[in-house]
């Protein structure tokens, strides 16, 4: 589905991984967090700094959705897994739930589509 | 420390009631709690009242005037939404209100009409509750949120599935004698596992039903129940909030509950008691995963520990210290924006004596509620005791 507008910040990223370049806002006290934000929730820190995502993540936790919302009906059984790159963790789907990584897997960032709608998805791939 | 007190307590039965619109259902459990408190109708100052996805299923917001109307009354009106811990948001903002003696007698409570929009509906608009952008766009759901965080405790501190299906069991049992469970049937072990799975590693039994229902409470001053020869034996002695990061990824631990501790250490604070006085509670348990959480959160084990509780019988009826004797969202229901409150109901009633299972409440007891929202990025925690 495609939205009427953007929504900044989440976009950039998406557009930003698609083109091999993630990222993420890095305060000065070594805290990150993904976009939109002005403010560290950490340390309050507003000097936050757009930072090179790592290439891989580790995955530290996943699940496998078989009971999918009316957005992802025709794409269940799915993967959605976070992982851990350095300061900052993502969460991500993986469409094809068999070939999905393990936690303690690496993932690579990749911006997927649904089948249900054709929204562009932050996804992860194996490494 | 009994400045505010439960005058009357109501509830409607939980379960499926599709046909029954969110003003009847909440028109059914307020008709209860002032029956109960037999206070008049125009000391009624206030309500305050929770509900989550009231605009999903209803289209109807603004819900608090309409709430009051149909509880017979033209009062001030608020909503309260912070998810599954909407009416446990709207029970703390009135404690307060009577605690500072801003108010004397107030109504509160939620509702939640579930069942009309089926499954699929039900399950997109509990997803709200979670951060759209980084969580829901991803795939995660409900229970996938729930069960990132039990893969995420399993890999840290160990435990099984089993261990998770005895909670269901525990609190399946407990349901059995309470007329207002949605399921009052007995689960076993077996029957749990063997489930179908919704997110892995959670199955159907770890997950609390869809529910319809309402709750709701008279809450006074004990100055107003003195004065006015009100019975309200039980006093709320403390209340506490703790909050987190909404999305699982932006959280320290995605396997801890911080704002639970946060909302526990200051109840208890309150009311001047510690985890170790507490003899039962009523814990936010949406999946089994997340009762062990609580369990730990709220100090009564350690982290890493609490998985055990209900498979070695430490929080089961005759355990040590029961938890969720009303059956727990698991078997009671979880009509989210209601929760909050009836689990304040439940404990009234079995520190009152006439809960079905009183029995297991002794005498002069500390009694605990925990409501959380969304993936306990919101917690509240209530302490209930009997007055003296």
């Amino acid at each position: 589905m495609t939205r009427e507008y953007r929504d900044d910040g989440y976009d950039d990223l998406l557009e930003a991984i698609e083109a091999g370049e993630g990222f993420y806002l890095a305060c000065e006290n070594g805290h990150g967090y993904l976009p939109p934000r002005r403010v560290c929730p950490d340390c309050g820190s507003t000097a936050l700094e757009e930072t090179p995502l790592a290439g891989t993540g580790e995955v530290i936790t996943r699940t496998v959705v078989h009971v999918p919302p009316p957005r992802f009906a025709d794409d269940a059984p799915y993967a959605t897994l976070v992982a851990e790159f350095g300061p900052v963790r993502v969460t991500g789907i993986v469409l094809d739930a068999e070939s999905a990584p393990e936690v303690g897997d690496a993932v690579r960032p990749v911006v997927g589509t649904s089948a249900t709608r054709e929204d562009r998805l932050l996804a992860f791939e194996p490494v | 420390m009994d400045q505010v007190r439960v005058a009357g307590v109501g509830l409607t039965h939980f379960g499926a009631h599709p046909d029954r619109t969110g003003r009847d259902l909440f028109a059914e459990a307020a008709a209860g709690a002032m029956e109960e408190a037999d206070v008049p109708r125009g000391e009624i100052e206030e309500l305050l009242y929770g509900n989550f996805m009231g605009e999903v299923t209803e289209a109807q917001g603004h819900q608090g005037p309409l709430m009051a109307e149909a509880a017979g009354l033209r009062v001030p009106a608020t909503r309260y939404e912070s998810a599954c811990a909407s009416a446990g948001v709207a029970v703390r903002e009135a404690v307060k209100r009577v605690r500072s003696g801003e108010a004397d007698v107030l109504l509160v409570g939620g509702a939640e009409r579930m069942h009309n929009v089926g499954t699929a509906g039900a399950t997109e608009g509990l997803a709200m509750a979670a951060d759209e952008l980084y969580e829901v766009r991803a795939g995660v759901t409900f229970p996938g949120a729930y069960a990132l965080m039990a893969r995420a405790y399993v890999e840290r501190y160990g435990g099984t599935r089993e261990d998770l299906a005895h909670v269901a069991v525990k609190n399946h049992a407990n349901a059995l004698e309470n007329e207002y469970a949605q399921f009052r049937r007995e689960v076993t072990v077996e029957e749990a596992l063997e489930a179908p799975t919704i997110a892995e590693p959670l199955g159907l039994f770890d997950a609390c039903p869809i529910t319809d229902g309402a709750a709701a409470l008279v809450l006074v001053s004990g100055e107003y129940a003195e004065a006015n020869g009100v019975d309200a034996p039980v006093a709320v002695t403390g209340s506490g909030q703790g909050g987190d990061s909404l999305a699982l990824q932006d959280r320290a631990a995605i396997e801890r509950a911080p704002a639970t501790a946060d909302a526990a250490e200051e109840a208890y604070a309150e009311a001047g008691v510690g985890p170790g006085d507490v003899d039962f509670a009523e814990v936010h348990d949406c999946f089994t995963i997340a009762e062990v959480l609580a369990i730990e959160e709220l100090g009564f084990y350690a982290a890493g520990e609490g998985i055990g509780a209900a498979r070695d019988g430490e929080t089961t009826r005759d355990g040590d210290r029961p938890v969720n004797l009303s059956g727990g969202l698991k078997a009671k229901g979880h009509p989210v924006g209601a929760t909050g409150a009836s689990q304040v109901v439940e404990a009234t009633r079995l520190l009152r004596g006439d809960h079905p299972n009183s029995d297991a409440v002794p005498d002069d007891a500390v009694g605990v509620t925990h409501n959380a929202g969304g993936t306990v990025a919101s917690a509240v925690v209530h302490v209930l005791e009997v007055a003296e």
